[in-house]
């Protein structure tokens, strides 16, 4: 599983291709919304956290794309599928390394965001890295399912976002209030139960692709 | 197909569904009185809250069938997957199109976000997205996996949703299921309303479902025959 996580991340830091590009669609998203919000006027935080996920979301989908279209076209999920290994296993280091991809460029996004679009600073506190880090690994969970099963048909590109956005509504919801929550600095005990259900999503779908992986690989 | 079947489902089915439909139908326009404050608009609840719960029950036969399927590969699951997800996908529309004709007199807009309308649809997204997967996988095996897969995964999704939905503050009118003594349905012919359109609706379901199914069948034994074709 690891030797999976550290084969994706050291092509990654190779080429770099992924990360260049996600960042470019980024920024061009950002400036996007630059020019149609009318920045002059201060974003209010509930936007701004939404704004982020969705450029977070649209960027990722082309990192969660490349992830599978790469081992087919290479034909490495075959050599993957026909490694001792168990099949969860091969979802899980994909996961992580989408995981870590994503949460590098949400480190890089959002205070980027809240930069160009303007927000009063940010509140200290752990609430924001704590809701990064459990909508990003939602994200890479659902993400890398829905990639590993778009990646099969022949509109693949088209299909990923179609498959993924809908099955993501929960979480992106719970975790644009909690950062909204985050930005105005409020008291982390106010949002528990979106930071739980967060928890839950990441549980749930961490462990679904986990037990369907054995029939998504299966040729 | 066994001959009993097929009396079932050419004869019996579409008969009952239409008498069915024609009782529901003078139910809800002749027989049942409006209601007091919202008037004549009212009746399209009939409808509106049966579609529902057929659709709902749809996605849930879904999941089950999926399971079902990923079980034991019987393909005759995977078409009753298919077909109710194809069915309950028509009645959310309908859902969709008969709540804001009910919404604009009564709530003064079409569509508000309200934890109900946002359910319904982000679940008719997320079975668009399962009927894409189909369409643009073709009859592939592996595809028809994935599909089974995905219908699971869209059903585990829909009790996170209903939780996300209901932590906002709601305004769809709960006459069925609330606690509160005012609402639910005062007069007696009005619940009998209520179910008589279900019925009807219930049946529309399931011979749309067993039509669906069927074609598919032949679909997928058209498909057998053309490959053997291409191999002699």
């Amino acid at each position: 599983m690891w030797t999976i996580v550290r084969k994706d991340l050291s092509i990654e830091l190779r080429t770099g291709e992924m990360a260049s590009s996600m960042f470019l669609l980024a920024l061009l998203l950002v400036l996007l919304f630059a020019f149609t919000l009318e920045p002059e006027r201060l974003i209010a935080p509930e936007f701004l956290a939404g704004l982020s996920w969705a450029t977070l979301l649209v960027a990722g989908t082309l990192a969660l794309n490349r992830s599978f279209v790469l081992e087919r076209e290479a034909g490495g999920l075959t050599g993957l599928a026909l490694a001792p290994i168990d099949r969860g296993s091969i979802f899980l280091g994909k996961a992580i390394g989408n995981f870590l991809l994503l949460l590098v460029a949400g480190v890089v996004l959002f205070p980027l965001i809240a930069i160009l679009l303007g927000t009063r600073g940010l509140a200290p506190g752990w609430l924001l890295p704590a809701t990064m880090v459990l909508g990003v690994a939602g994200i890479a969970s659902i993400g890398t399912l829905c990639a590993a099963i778009a990646s099969r048909t022949r509109a693949r590109e088209v299909l990923l976002p179609i498959l993924m956005f809908p099955l993501l509504a929960p979480l992106l919801i719970a975790a644009t209030r909690t950062t909204a929550a985050a930005l105005v600095g409020e008291n982390p005990s106010e949002v528990q139960s979106w930071l739980l259900m967060l928890l839950g999503f990441d549980i749930v779908f961490t462990t679904a692709g986990w037990l369907s992986f054995d029939f998504i690989l299966e040729e | 197909m066994s001959e009993s079947r097929r009396i079932w489902q050419d004869t019996i089915l579409p008969w009952t569904t239409c008498v069915a439909m024609l009782a529901a139908i003078f139910m809800v326009f002749v027989l049942v009185p409006s209601e007091r404050d919202q008037g004549v608009v009212q009746r399209i609840f009939y409808f509106h809250v049966n579609l529902a719960w057929m659709a709902f029950g749809g996605f849930a036969v879904v999941a089950a069938m999926s399971v079902w399927f990923l079980r034991t590969g019987n393909r005759r699951a995977d078409r009753l997957a298919h077909a109710n997800a194809e069915v309950g996908m028509l009645f959310t529309t309908l859902v969709l199109v008969t709540g804001p004709i009910w919404a604009r007199p009564i709530w003064g807009v079409w569509w508000t976000w309200d934890p109900r309308l946002t359910m319904t649809i982000v679940l008719w997204s997320i079975y668009a997205a399962y009927l894409m997967l189909r369409r643009l996988g073709g009859e592939d095996d592996t595809i028809v996996r994935y599909a089974a897969v995905l219908g699971i995964v869209g059903a585990l999704n829909i009790p996170l949703l209903v939780l996300a939905v209901r932590l906002w503050r709601g305004i769809h009118p709960a006459v069925m299921l609330s606690n509160d003594p005012d609402a639910g349905l005062k007069d007696p012919l009005m619940g009998w309303t209520l179910l008589a359109s279900g019925i009807a609706l219930a049946l529309l379901f399931t011979w749309l479902v067993s039509l669906r199914a069927r074609l598919l069948a032949v679909d997928e034994s058209v498909a057998a025959l053309h490959l053997e074709g291409v191999r002699t």
